[in-house]
């Protein structure tokens, strides 16, 4: 795993266990399959998460995530691998009796229940006093601010407030795991903002390892102390979200997270700090910092991957005879923070390029039409060989 | 043009609007009407004459009974001739109170054991694939293409002394002497209850369809052993399905005749058997209106009561 330099371990909420060579994972899933018939949903996963982390699993329908985190929760029964939690093989233990606790992407509220009795559901099967349940209850309730809706039934809430009631609910006999399944997908927009920023608080306080399956990689990006991309079956990338974002170690990674434009080309060179690289789409030579191009040789053909912000746009032509090229612009949008700019290259393929409205200048916008010329630094690319 | 064109749109709304709502309120009164007069003509019509005979005396004429009004055409006066005399009879003979109350035991028990049944039928139709469901259902339907009639004889033949059953049991040397299962109360469960499981089995398999299974699995999830999830989730939510199944076996099941007169014994006592003597052999046709009629508010109370619960239910 390519450790990335920008990285300021003080930003981070929780004491970063993952990068700890010595920590003892929390849950071990190891060489885990699952064949439905002839299809395969999860293809040998092996994968290690630690205590307090929020571990986001993202991928595309169809990835196996949602499958994955289903045989965590026991619902499903792997083909062949194992899964241990807090060292304790899960192989033949069945749901009601695994120290994990779900929430559903349906949130699956029992709908002949109360918001109260829902709750307290997971209690009352452990055989807790009612006293207690009803103590602990209602300090979760307060904890999701639903207090004041103990009695009302599902049916009566709106999507928000059945969302707590899911969380409460899950919460209540104190898992040492969480799963979340899709936990803001039926949310909009502003919603579910709000609530990302109150997951990860929660997440905290309580100091639960919480697993998150999600399609929105904004969303793991957000919530994520490290996300693990799916990919047919298979784990494409394990890293955190930064290094997920800026050192993908793949195409299907770098395409699947944000934009990025790809330049196929063939490896010229390679000397002590960089290596060059000649893709036909370009007026000049790649040049690309050596630890952004780990295992690729010269002759070899690669893409280089260079995420749009990462690019500059002028009317004037760029100093340096590498990573720069030029084109003429073929879209324009003002987003308000940023403006994107859709520049085609000489060779025909089209760039795109974003640039934040830093300064309130409405006079010499680059518009439709415009001969442009693009420029990069050798630390923005990356080389991918896969 | 801008401004214009809303006021053309209105008008021209509320004009569609208003052809909408006549249309849509004939459309809506023939829907109405049409249960409506069939319940009138076929059920409360004839439930007013059954309740008119159940007023007057019996007679030995044609028809049997003393007529409602007696026309006095020398003072031009008619006279009002009622009699409460029948249903005080209902409530003074014990004969009557038990065949009432043995109708509805032997009713509420063949549909506890058909609900016991039915449920994991349902159950496994519920869950099983789109195309086993179709073929399941079809199967469970099927019975309906012959007359119920014949069944009820094929009954007899399987149960009486010398019928399979008793021969497939000899056979197994499970007993020596053959079983006496025709003719006896056993034999009316078995009947009411095969006959009338296919209407406990069709409610009951539309409520659990609707289940949600994500349901089931929180329950697990939450720490309930399958059958604490079966008990606290699946149970609660089919009780719909369960209240309607019940009320289609319990009701033709109380007023049941021909299952006890060709299965049951002698002393199997069902109204619908004594409201037959009454009117067949009896001939006495203002003591059988006053048994139906009794049944049917007998039958129709608890229906009114469960509705009314329902409703209050439903009410947030």
């Amino acid at each position: 795993m390519p450790t990335s330099p920008q990285i300021d371990p003080s930003k981070l909420n929780s004491p970063a266990s993952w990068r700890d060579p010595e920590a003892k994972p929390f849950v071990q899933i190891e060489q885990i399959s699952k064949k439905f018939g002839a299809f395969t949903a999860v293809d040998s996963v092996s994968l290690d998460i630690y205590k307090n982390e929020l571990f986001c699993l993202l991928g595309g329908s169809g990835s196996g995530k949602s499958t994955l985190l289903r045989m965590l929760a026991g619902f499903d029964k792997p083909t062949s691998g194992r899964i241990l939690i807090d060292g304790v093989d899960m192989s033949n233990i069945e749901p009601w009796k695994r120290p994990v606790n779900m929430m559903f992407q349906s949130y699956a509220l029992f709908p002949h229940l109360s918001v109260e009795a829902n709750v307290a559901f997971g209690l009352r099967r452990e055989g807790v006093r009612s006293q207690e349940v009803k103590q602990r209850v209602a300090e979760m309730l307060d904890m999701v601010q639903l207090g004041h809706l103990a009695k009302r039934k599902p049916f009566m809430l709106s999507g928000g407030q059945r969302q707590r009631v899911a969380l409460a609910r899950a919460l209540i006999k104190r898992p040492k795991l969480l799963l979340l399944d899709e936990p803001l997908g039926a949310l909009d927009k502003k919603l579910r903002e709000e609530t990302q920023f109150e997951l990860i608080n929660l997440q905290d306080e309580l100091g639960i390892t919480f697993i998150v399956v999600t399609h929105d990689q904004e969303e793991a990006m957000t919530l994520a102390t490290r996300i693990g991309v799916m990919n047919q079956g298979q784990i494409a990338q394990i890293a955190e979200p930064h290094q997920v974002y800026e050192c993908p170690n793949s195409r299907f990674v770098a395409e699947f997270i944000g934009n990025v434009n790809m330049f196929e080309g063939t490896v010229m060179s390679e000397d002590s700090d960089s290596v060059t690289v000649h893709s036909p789409d370009m007026d000049n030579l790649i040049k690309i910092d050596k630890e952004h191009a780990t295992g690729c040789a010269p002759t070899q053909s690669v893409c280089v991957a260079i995420r749009p912000e990462k690019m500059r746009i002028s009317r004037d032509p760029m100093d340096g005879n590498t990573n720069t090229t030029s084109g003429i612009v073929t879209d324009y949008a003002y987003m308000g923070s940023q403006s994107i700019y859709k520049v085609r290259l000489h060779s025909g393929k089209e760039v795109r390029v974003t640039l934040p409205n830093a300064i309130r200048d409405m006079g010499d916008r680059l518009t439709w039409d415009d001969s442009v010329y693009l420029s990069w630094d050798s630390e923005s690319g990356v080389v991918l060989t896969s | 043009m801008n401004n214009i064109t809303p006021y053309v749109g209105k008008g021209a709304m509320a004009v569609r609007l208003v052809h909408r709502i006549k249309a849509m309120n004939w459309g809506r009164m023939a829907v109405i009407l049409t249960p409506t007069l069939w319940l009138a003509v076929f059920f409360f019509i004839p439930f007013l004459v059954v309740f008119k005979i159940s007023l007057a005396e019996s007679a030995i004429a044609v028809p049997p009974y003393s007529p409602l009004f007696e026309w006095n055409p020398e003072e031009a006066y008619a006279t009002l001739k009622i009699t409460f005399g029948n249903y005080l009879f209902l409530f003074e003979s014990r004969f009557y109170l038990d065949a009432y109350l043995s109708s509805i035991r032997i009713a509420a028990i063949s549909t506890f054991i058909t609900l016991v049944i039915a449920f994991p039928i349902a159950y496994l139709i519920a869950k099983s694939s789109r195309t086993r469901r179709t073929l399941l259902l079809s199967l469970v339907i099927l019975p309906f293409w012959t007359s119920f009639l014949l069944r009820v004889y094929a009954w007899m033949g399987l149960l009486k002394k010398n019928g399979v059953v008793n021969e497939f049991l000899m056979g197994l040397g499970i007993t020596d002497h053959p079983l006496i299962m025709l003719q006896t109360d056993f034999a009316v469960y078995v009947g009411i209850v095969y006959t009338y499981l296919p209407f406990m089995i069709l409610p009951l398999y539309t409520t659990l369809e609707k289940m949600d299974l994500a349901l089931l699995e929180a329950a697990k999830d939450l720490g309930a052993k399958p059958y604490q999830a079966f008990f606290l989730v699946t149970l609660p939510l089919a009780i719909p399905g369960i209240v309607a199944g019940c009320l289609l076996v319990f009701i033709p099941a109380v007023g049941e005749f021909v299952i006890p007169a060709l299965l049951g014994g002698s002393d199997t006592l069902m109204i619908g058997r004594v409201l037959w003597d009454e009117f067949f052999l009896n001939r006495d046709w203002p003591m059988a209106s006053a048994v139906a009629t009794v049944m049917l508010i007998v039958l129709v109370g608890p229906i009114m009561f469960i509705r009314s619960r329902n409703k209050q239910e439903d009410a947030p």
